[in-house]
This record gives structure tokens, sequence and C-alpha cells, in this order.
């Protein structure tokens, strides 16, 4: 195949079909499932396609041949690959069990294109090579998001949404000034010609801390986290995965992108602020997590938790293997918590509610659910192969090349706290139970996917070594800026 | 992949691959279970005898593939590796064979046997490990593995037990991993070498290597079960009498030991933890959990509690016999794993009998049960004059080498701590030993079931027959060749070849 012919065609037909689908699925509601599937099975393909083209040499498309400044421009190397292709298999699993979670329900003709726009704005983010495009992606994503945390129609739902849809626009508006500012100070916004020598030496702070202050918003870094634990337990169980699994991972690879391209001489004291916020987001999601008495609530609390390794990225950002730590985090922590939900949604579908201390009867009911959920919450606890264990042990590593080896005490308490509110559900598995009957029934297709994703999770582990040096593979401009 | 190569991953299959089926099978599947169950452990104990036989004559089976830049996952038959795996191999399927007949009836038996496979995988994957790291996937397996059988009957003090269990075994791992990664940041390296990889670090980082010897003996210690880190153990026998016997004399606490041994003899080397002065301080940690171990068993009036400080207790003959420095004393050390293991498998499968037979947990109730049960008292009697040191038992053969070796090595007070150990065993053990055997029986059992063919069900009487006479046997031709003590004198001539 040739990759230049062949990569510009996946990376467009990676955002414009979910799109075309989330309008024929808006248009005919009766067939919204069909064209869900149809995404679901196309989308993998697609991402894997164009993951083989970048994996060499990233691969950038003006669109249209207008380059930038002025065009829009496609931007994929292999760290773009890997996320798309994560985000089309964790869409594809959560879309067989929505089809099971929503079977009776009369909101799935609303949830379908909604589902199909989260997808094309998730794909425009990993795409995208100008600040202005990832504002307008963001803004696609975050408006699917909370109209989806809309769909769980009681009014406790409908507040967290509202909520939800406050935060994010507070956030936005904050980027887009910095995106303003940025514009204004240098006169482009490619992310590319951004970063190049001579620009970002003086680059304004205004527009970094505005920027970051947006997108710690909408990835929910502690203390603006506030609008995530409701929002995320509120929603219907697929739409909770998906939010957990991808939305929040979203505003985080743009900061990412930013701070290794941009704002690459960012001085340490920002780094360490991230990283000081991320402790404490570790700390304090996990000890509500630990306090929380219903089962969604934990499993968002965790979300909050584990968000905050993530910002471990910044104060170790110049050490070598944390950029693929990161990575590697995203990608389990995506799949264990995806999982996390899906289980938690047939626990609340069978039993009829999930609070903690009344899951006796699930081990009985819901075996493969229960075991799905033990599965995935050991990858929580970075239990070896899994890709979290792999990802912490590069994160400690980071710490210890860095001589902050401070970072790594939190990063193995959180992973101490983390098995206490895993062992709080899993220990349900080990009560005398009362019946074995009773419940709403869970198919089998909703059963076995959460349990296929804690599988993928857990494996992850076990093909480190190809993604690590997957995303080693050059990055754009990072060799010459950062100049590691 | 060659055949070389795959040999020790069949090894782990053999039980990993059945545990996973018995997950999915329905609980009244009695026969198939079963056949799963003993199918794999004898398809083990052959692949485990073949690799054995080979390694006579020097071939040794390695597998090895990349899990991160730079560290491998590997897995190899060397001959410390052999001596373990032969142990827990051959204990498991009497094990297997004793848990059948143990739980027959009881509920979630696929659950169990499920779980059972997967923490005696883990054990021989920690056994085989030819890394630091790969011990580590193995040590946290082995931890997730055995929770659910430490709660398996699922009372509320069972799963305190289990929480407690979780707290210090997920603490440990936690310590056990920083260490890790703390010595590979600083050696760059993990793959367990012969006389140790840290040598020629010492001199720049002395006392940061110092630190990470300590942290590791933390980590790996929780399993080993030293004082202060050994709390979870007595709680733990909570568990059924099989899974007792696989926490103390197989699985859990072995590879606690196991651990501690290839941390002194293959990552740091005898020279750097004698010249250093880290061997010194592991003694006597050792030596304090051995005395403290003893003494705590002495007030005990359970009797499964008292045997569980009784491991807690002569465990650390291992790490004593590893730390002192001496060719002589190493053996001893090493080759208690093995005998320590036997005895106490039989007294915990002993336990197990009384408490089926007869509803016996308590002390007092043994009173001249030896006239109702002879030949699972014998078996018991027998044990504990092993653990005790009566010559010509397996105990006694530890004790006799470690004394002697550390005679070698200039640590004569280890002596005294055998000595000590030896009169705290007689006093804790002939105690009930008199009772059981010359005291007029209670005119009725707490709850006694009658099984036609002999004293209790044969299921469970043979294999305590089996591991009691195995323990005579290697005590009384210890210097037999293909014992252990012979085998073990093999391992260690490696290490401290001048």
């Amino acid at each position: 195949m040739n990759a230049t012919l062949t990569g510009p065609t996946l990376a467009v037909l990676l955002i414009v079909a979910p799109l075309v689908l989330a309008i024929a699925a808006f248009l005919a509601p009766r067939f919204a499932g069909r064209f869900g599937f149809v995404n679901a099975a196309l989308m993998p393909a697609a991402a894997a396609g164009l993951l083989a083209a970048v994996a060499e040499s990233p691969l950038s498309y003006a669109l249209g041949d207008w380059g930038a400044p002025l065009g829009i421009r496609l931007y994929a190397d292999s760290l773009s690959g890997i996320l798309l292709l994560a985000t089309a298999v964790i869409l594809a699993c959560v879309t067989v069990h929505a089809r099971g979670y929503f079977a009776r329900s009369a909101i799935r003709s609303s949830f379908w294109p909604l589902v199909l726009f989260l997808h094309a704005a998730l794909n425009g983010i990993f795409l995208s090579a100008d600040v202005f495009n990832l504002y307008v992606a963001l803004e696609l994503l975050s408006l699917a998001a909370v109209a989806l945390v809309a769909l769980g129609n009681e009014a406790a739902a409908v507040a967290a949404a509202f909520r939800y849809l406050l935060a994010s626009l507070v956030a936005s508006l904050s980027y887009l000034l910095g995106v303003s500012l940025l514009y204004h100070g240098y006169g482009t916004l490619d992310l590319a010609l951004l970063a190049e020598p001579g620009r970002h030496g003086a680059f304004p702070w205004a527009a970094l801390a505005l920027m970051t202050a947006g997108l710690a918003i909408k990835g929910a870094l502690f203390p603006v986290h506030f609008w995530l634990p409701r929002a995320h337990a509120e929603a219907p169980a697929p739409v909770s995965a998906l939010l957990s699994a991808l939305v929040v991972k979203a505003p985080l690879y743009v900061l990412l992108r930013l701070w290794i391209g941009p704002f690459a001489d960012v001085p340490q004291a920002v780094g360490e602020l991230l990283g000081l916020l991320g402790c404490a987001a570790i700390l304090w999601g996990s000890v509500q997590a630990l306090r929380q008495e219903r089962l969604k609530l934990l499993v968002a609390y965790s979300t909050v938790a584990q968000i905050g390794y993530l910002f471990l990225f910044f104060p170790l950002a110049r050490a070598t293997a944390v950029l693929d730590a990161v990575a590697l985090f995203v990608l389990a922590h995506a799949l264990a918590k995806a999982a996390m939900f899906l289980a938690a949604g047939n626990i609340l579908a069978c039993l009829g509610h999930d609070r903690i201390k009344e899951l006796d009867r699930v081990a009985g009911r819901l075996p493969v659910s229960l075991a799905a959920f033990g599965v995935a919450g050991a990858c929580l606890m970075g239990m070896p192969p899994s890709g979290n264990f792999v990802a912490k042990w590069l994160l400690v590593a980071a710490a210890f090349e860095s001589g902050e080896w401070g970072w790594s005490l939190v990063v193995i308490a959180g992973s101490l706290l983390s098995a206490g509110y895993v062992f709080r559900v899993v220990g349900h598995a080990f009560t005398p139970e009362q019946a074995r009957e009773g419940g709403a029934a869970i198919s089998a297709s909703m059963s076995v996917t959460p349990f296929l994703l804690a599988l993928l999770a857990l494996l992850l582990g076990l093909i480190a070594a190809p993604l690590v040096e997957l995303v080693d593979s050059p990055l754009p401009g990072a060799a010459t800026v950062v100049g590691r | 992949m060659s055949w070389p190569e795959l040999m020790p991953l069949l090894v782990l299959a053999s039980s990993f691959v059945p545990g996973l089926i018995i997950f999915a099978l329905p609980e009244d599947s009695h026969v198939l279970r079963s056949t799963l169950n003993i199918g794999g452990a004898t398809v083990k104990l052959l692949l485990v005898a073949w690799m054995i036989w080979k390694a006579g004559a020097g071939v040794h089976y390695e597998f090895r593939t990349e899990l991160l830049p730079g560290l491998d996952f590997v897995l190899r038959s060397d001959e410390l590796a052999l001596f373990f795996v032969g142990l827990s191999a051959l204990l498991w399927l009497v094990t297997t064979i004793y848990a059948v007949g143990y739980l027959e009836d009881s509920p979630h038996r696929s659950r169990f046997f499920g779980f059972f496979s997967i923490c005696v995988t883990a054990t021989v994957g920690a056994a085989l490990a030819g890394n630091l790291l790969t011990f580590l996937i193995f040590y946290e397996l082995l931890t997730l593995s055995t929770y659910p059988l430490v709660v398996h009957r699922e009372t509320d003090e069972a799963r305190r037990a289990g929480r407690v269990y979780l707290a210090y075994t997920l603490s440990g791992g936690a310590l056990a991993t920083l260490g890790t990664l703390w010595l590979y940041y600083v050696t760059g390296t993990l793959d367990f070498a012969t006389g140790g990889f840290v040598a020629p670090f010492v001199p720049a980082h002395t006392g940061t290597l110092a630190g990470i010897f300590a942290v590791l003996v933390a980590g790996i210690g929780v399993k080993a079960a030293l004082v202060p880190l050994h709390g979870w153990l007595p709680r733990a026998m909570i568990a059924p009498a099989p899974v007792s016997a696989l926490l103390h004399a197989v699985a859990v606490v072995k590879v606690g030991a196991f651990g501690l041994v290839r941390l002194v003899f293959d990552v740091y080397g005898v020279g750097v933890t004698s010249s250093q002065g880290l061997a010194q301080g592991l003694a006597v940690v050792a030596a304090i959990t051995i005395l403290y171990g003893s003494l705590r068993a002495l007030a005990q009036s359970n009797l499964k509690r008292l045997l569980a400080y009784s491991t807690v207790s002569q465990l650390s003959f291992i790490a004593l016999g590893a730390a002192l420095g001496s060719p002589v004393a190493a053996t001893g050390g090493i080759v208690h794993l093995v005998h320590q293991g036997l005895m106490k498998v039989t007294l915990f499968f002993a336990a197990g009998n009384l408490a089926v037979t007869l509803g016996i947990h308590e002390i007092r109730d043994l009173r001249g049960v030896g006239r109702r049960m002879p030949w699972t008292m014998a078996a018991f009697t027998l044990c504990a004059f092993g653990m005790i040191g009566v010559p010509p038992l397996a105990g006694f053969v530890t004790k006799w080498t470690i004394g002697v070796g550390a005679l070698d090595g200039d640590m004569g007070w280890a002596v005294w701590i055998l000595v000590a150990s030896s009169v705290l065993n007689a006093l804790y053990f002939l105690p009930i030993l008199y009772s059981a055997w010359f005291a007029t029986p209670l005119s009725v059992w707490p709850e006694e079931r009658s099984f036609p063919r002999a004293e209790t069900s044969l299921v469970l009487l043979l294999p305590t027959l089996f591991t009691a006479g195995a323990a005579l046997i290697v005590g009384l031709f210890a210097s037999a060749p293909y014992s252990p003590l012979e085998w073990t004198q093999l391992i260690v001539g490696k290490y401290f070849r001048p």
C-alpha cells in the first residue's frame, strides 16, 4: 500500500464517516443503531490502516491543498494513530454493549447520532494540527458529551449535564481567549509553525495560562474536577464509559501536544504546579472513591484519581520515557475504565440500584461482569502484566531519572488506595448470597464486552515494548524543539 | 519458538489452563473438575521431573521475551529454581488430592479450584523467574490469586482476614516494586546472576544499595512473615485446611522465603551482603522472628493458630541460613525450603483431618485423640518431633547444618537461637503430643463423623501419610544421592565457588 496515498484518505475518512453517519442516524432514527454498527465496524479498520501508514513517518495533509496558515491541515503521527485506534476499538465495544443496554429504551434514537458526533469530534482532535481546529473539535466533543449525559433523563442527570455544560463553556472561552492571544502574537495557529524556533522564545504567558486552565477544566484536573463525578455517574453506563475512557483524555492530549510543541520551553515551575495538582487529584479522588456509597460514583471518583497520574507528565516532561508512560497510561486506563463502567452498568441494570453495601447478590447473578470489574480493577491497581503496571513503571523510572523520586511515592500510594476501593466492590463476590434469582436479565453481549475490554487492559502490558517503540518514533517538531 | 524455550511455559500452562477451564465449569461437574485438577498436577510433576533430569545433564531451559525496552520477562530452570519447583509440583499434587476430599460437598468449588490452580501457577512462575521483574510479576499474581482462597469460607472473620491479608501483601508488593525499580535505576539490569550483579556498583552507591536492600527485604519479607510483617499469617489460618497447607508450606510464605534467598545469592551476592553488613541485619531480623514466633505459639489455644505461629518461626530458618554467610549454613537454610514444606504440610493436613472427622479446632479437645485417630496423630507426632529437631528427622538436619555453618562463619550466637528454638518448639508441641496420646479421651467429640474404611476418609489420610513419610525419608537419608540435602550442596557449591 502506498502510504502517501492511503494515509490522507483514511485521515479524512476517520473524520467524515462518523459525521455523515451521525447526520444519517439523526435523519433516519429507525436505522440509527445500524449506522452505529457500520461505524463500529469501519473505524477500527480505518484507524489501524492509518496507524500502519504513519508508523514510519508522520503524515501531514492540507485539506484541498490550502497550506498553513490559511488552510486546514490534518496531522497524524504514531501517537495520534494509537489513540485513534484505541478510540475506535473502545467505541466498537461500547456500541455492542449499548445495543443491549438501550434495547427497550426510548432514548436510543438520540443516543446513536450523539455518539457518532462524539466519535467524529474525538477523531478530529487526534488529527488536528492547529489550535483553532482543536477548539472547534473540542467544542463539538463537549456538546455531544453534555447531551449524552442528559440522556440519563432523570432530574439528577439533567442537573449534572447542566453543570457539565457550564464548566465546559467556561473552559472553552478560556481556551479560545488563549488561542486569540497566540494568533495576535504570532499570526499563526498551526502547531508546527508555533513551535518553530524563534517563535516560542517569547510566548505570551497569558495564552499559556488561559489555554492550560481551559484544558484542565475540560480534563477535570483537581480542583476543577467538580463537574465530573456527577456527570459520569448519572449518565447511562455506555455513556459513562465513553466519557471516562475517552472524552476526558482529549483535552489532555491537546495539552500534551502544546507541551511538546509551542510550550516546550515553559519553566519547570509550571510543570511542577500541574504535577502537584495531579498528586492532589490522585489522593483526593482515591479517598473520595473509598467513601462513596454508590458504585458508579466510586468509579467516577476513580477517574478523577487516575487523571492525576496523567498530569505527572508535566513535571517530568524532560525525562526520556515519560511520553511513553503517559501514552500507555491513557490506553490502559481507557480500556480498564470502560470495562468498569460497563460492568457497573450491568450491575445497575440487573439489580435496579448500585448501592455498594447491597451488592451481595451480584456474584451469583453476574459472575462475568463482576470478574470484568475485578480484572479491570487489578489493572487500575497497577498489577502486572497490565498496561497500567508498565505505565506506572515507566512513570516511576522517569521520576528517578529526573532525580525527583518524590513523585514515585504518590504513584505507589495511589495504587494502594485504588486497591482499597476496588476490593470494596470485589469483596462482595465472597459474601454468602441470599438468592441467585431475581433482577433483570443481562444479555450475553452485555456481559462479554466489559470482560473483553478488561482483558485487553490486562494484556496491554505484554505488547508494551512494541507500543513504546512506536510512540518513540519521531514526533513533530519534538525532536528539534524540545531537543531531548 | 523452539522446544527448550517452550518448556518453562508448559510448566506454567499445566496449572494455568486447567484453572481457567475450571472457572467455567458448573458446580456439579465433580468428576471433570477433579480430572482436570489432578491431571494438570500430574502433567506438571512429569514436566518438572523431566527438567530436573535434564538439569543433571547440564541442560537449562530458558524462555525470554521483551516486556519493556531493555527489560525482559525471563523464565529459567536453574538448580535453585528447580529445587523449589520440584517441591511445589510434588506438594501441589498431594494437596490437590487432599483438597478434593476436604471440600467435598462444599459450595463454590469451581471458584476455589480455579484460584487454587492460579495460585500454584504464580508460585511456579516465581520459582522459575530469571530476573527480579519476573519474580515481582508472579509475586503480585500470587497475592491476588490467594485472596479468594483466604476468604473462601465467606464468614465475617474470613473476610476480615482477607482484608488484612491484602493490606499486608499489597503493601509488600508495592515496596518490592519500588525497590526493584530503584535497583534497576542504579544498576541498569535485573537479571539474576550467580554471585549477584550489584557488586560493581557498591563503591559508588554504598548507601543507596543498602537502602534498596532494606526496601526489598521489607517488601518480600511480608510474604516470608518476618516480624513485624507477619500479622496476616495467623489471621489467614481461618481458611480451609488445604489452603493453610498451601499458604504455609508450598506457596505464599515459601515464595517470600525463596525471594529472600534469591535476593541474597543472585541479586546482591554473598560477598556484598556480608561485607556491607546487610546479611548480618537480615540474620538478626530472622533470629528475632524465630524466637518471637515460638513465644507466641506457646500462648495459643487454637491448633491452627499455633501452627501458624510455628510457621512464622520455622520459616525464618531459611532466611537465617541464607544470611549467615557460610556455605554450610546456606545449605541448611535452602534445604529447609523442602524440609519445612513437608513437615508443615503434614501438620496442617493432620489438623484438617481432626477438624473434618471430629470437629476438633481447640487444643484442649485433643485429649486422647491418639486412640481414635492413630494414623493421623502418628503423622502429626512425627512432624512435630521433626520441627523440634529430634534426630534423625528433617528438622534436625536443617538445624544441625545451620549450626555448623554458623560456627564456620563466626556467627556463634546463631547456635543459641537454634537451641532456644528447639526448647520452645518442644514446650509447645510436647504438651499437645502428651495429651493426645496419654490423656483420657473426652466422652464425646465435638462433631464426629464416621468413615467406614479407616479412621477418616482415605483421600485425606493417604496424602497425610505420604508427606509424613517423605519428611521422614528426607531426614533419614539426608546424605544419600539425590536427597534434598545433596542437591542443596550442589546448588550452594555454585554460589561459594572460590
